[in-house]
């Protein structure tokens, strides 16, 4: 698998974040040994396993759909600066 | 004073709980000037439910000193996870452990320490402008992560007390072996999650760190059991585990694991924790050698592909717009969110952003992600077919004594990940264990790992207490 700095720099913006030079620097051997050593998981035989996406087995827990007090409006907004007219403020969207 | 004894005389009020109080909050003060356990104390809080317990001294916590980690939250007290971008934070709810043992009256005297959103196993990746906490023994060494506050106070403080960790793959099981406490991760979902900043869904749970072997049995039968706000937390009736303290281990079968005395465990940890099994034995505990194979040998990556994923998920939700770390509102979405995570992400943060995007982007998902997800089934079948014959399994917590920091600065972040060996796979498989303080090399101290089966915390308890 060839680690490079174009594909880190493809799943860095995938995941919103942007890298300085001194830090691509930095991760792409250490990324390089992680996923190079990661990778094999590949020698182990999982034909016919299911993966587990929980410890334990856990089914579907579903609650009645019903009317429940909700957290107010100015207590919610409180944690942030970005408000207007009891709404979130956020960048422009388009 | 033991925890036993310290309620017991705060509900019979020979202890004046306020009093108590304002003289731990003053220790604690004093302590982190120069150890960093606590991002925050909760001075005005805890004065506060002091003065409720005064007035009402009931509860099994009465009066009691408690930490949290600043992952799980605690109504209007500053709730970082150790992260600058949830700097400013200040929660509307307490988590329901924590809401669980203020009602059984205990005190929350502020936020332990960690490495930033529990990633790192030596507390050394602490949010950016955070302190790193030192050991309690040797300043020059780390306290273990991620959970390091939580360990070092438990260690240091010379009142009685319990502290609330946090575990993913090792967070608790690490600063307790390090810090030489005792530390307990139950059953995954036999404590709620709600309230939990999480990093890895399927991997966190909320424990406890305690001086006594009677302190962790004691806080988590305060804090187990079934909540509607947590869809994985698990139904089943929680028993006292306190009444293990009095069981003897005689009968108990041990297995101890072979893989994890071998050449890559410091000598000195191997025999401390070889002389504690035989401790057992003369107690009446029967042991045989089993081996683990793929567990031992595929658990990290297994681990930090599955945590990772989890993770750079659990992640997105901080863009700055509802709470935490803000930045001037310009440019569009995209612009503005990789604005607030790039100036506000550590470094060992945006690493594993990385690893777990990657691992689930298209092309990559089935190699990593996926096959990740399928040998964590065949660790689970291997586990619980070895506790079929055991009650016990055992290892060491640690594979080194606690590491001077020059130490850790030389390791690569896979050399760091693989100091993770022995508790990546409990944790996978969802296994409640526990890290026992067992003795000391050159005045460190070392820990014996336990593990049992699904809700069975009691056998814990019981081989704990043999230490206690």
């Amino acid at each position: 698998m060839d680690i490079n700095k174009e594909l880190i720099l493809k799943v860095a913006k995938n995941a919103r974040l942007e890298l300085t030079d001194q830090e691509i620097k930095e991760f792409l051997p250490q990324l390089k040994e992680v996923l190079n050593s990661f990778s094999e998981l590949s020698k182990i035989n999982t034909d016919k396993i299911n993966p587990s996406f929980q410890p334990i087995d856990i089914k579907n827990k579903l609650r009645e759909d019903q009317e429940e007090p909700s957290i107010d409006n100015k207590e919610l907004l409180k944690n942030t600066k970005h408000k207007k007219d009891n709404y979130f403020l956020g960048p422009k969207a388009i | 004073m033991k925890i036993q004894e310290f309620i017991k005389k705060v509900q019979d009020k020979e202890i004046d709980v306020v009093e108590h109080t304002h003289k731990v909050l003053e220790e604690c003060k004093k302590i982190n000037k120069e150890y960093h356990y606590l991002n925050t104390i909760s001075e005005e809080l805890a004065i506060e439910q002091a003065k409720n317990v005064k007035k009402n001294p009931k509860g099994k916590l009465a009066g009691l000193p408690i930490s949290v980690k600043d992952s799980i939250c605690v109504k209007d007290i500053e709730s970082t996870a150790g992260s600058k971008i949830l700097k400013g934070y200040i929660p509307l709810k307490h988590a329901t452990a924590v809401k669980k043992a203020i009602n059984e009256g205990a005190i929350v005297i502020g936020k332990t320490a960690q490495d930033e959103f529990g990633f790192g196993g030596f507390s050394t990746n602490v949010g950016l402008n955070f302190k790193i906490p030192l050991n309690p023994f040797d300043k020059g060494r780390a306290t273990g992560g991620s959970s390091g506050g939580a360990g070092g106070l438990t260690q240091k403080a010379s009142f009685p007390h319990i502290a609330l960790g946090e575990c993913t793959g090792g967070s608790i099981e690490s600063p307790a072996s390090f810090c030489g406490v005792f530390g307990l991760v139950p059953t995954y979902g036999r404590v709620s999650r709600y309230g939990l900043i999480d990093y890895g869904n399927s991997l966190d749970k909320v424990g406890p760190l305690s001086k006594e072997a009677y302190g962790t049995a004691l806080m988590l039968e305060t804090i187990s059991g079934h909540d509607p706000k947590d869809s994985t937390s698990l139904k089943e009736e929680v028993g006292s585990y306190t009444n293990y303290l009095t069981k003897k281990v005689k009968g108990l079968k041990i297995g101890v694991i072979k893989e994890a005395f071998s050449e890559g465990t410091d000598k000195s940890v191997s025999n401390v924790v070889w002389r504690s099994i035989k401790k057992l034995e003369d107690n009446g505990c029967i042991y045989k050698e089993i081996t683990l194979p793929i567990t031992m040998k595929y658990s990290i990556p297994t681990y930090y592909l599955l945590a990772t994923a989890e993770a750079s998920t659990n992640l997105a939700k901080y863009c700055g717009i509802r709470y935490g770390a803000h930045e001037k509102l310009e440019g569009n979405f995209d612009e503005y969110f990789t604005k607030v995570r790039s100036n506000n992400f550590g470094k060992e943060a945006k690493r594993r952003i990385i690893i777990g995007t990657f691992s689930r982007m298209s092309g990559f998902r089935d190699a990593y992600y996926i096959k990740a997800a399928k040998v964590r089934t065949l660790i689970i079948e291997e586990y619980k077919k070895a506790l079929k014959n055991f009650d016990v399994l055992i290892t060491p917590t640690m594979p080194i004594l606690p590491p001077k920091f020059e130490e850790l600065k030389k390791l690569t972040p896979l050399q760091d990940y693989m100091m993770d060996i022995m508790t990546a796979a409990p944790n996978l498989a969802g296994l409640p264990h526990l890290s026992i303080p067992v003795g000391f090399e050159k005045n460190l101290p070392i820990g014996m790992m336990a593990i049992s089966d699904h809700l069975q915390e009691g056998k814990l308890i019981q081989i704990a207490k043999e230490f206690s």
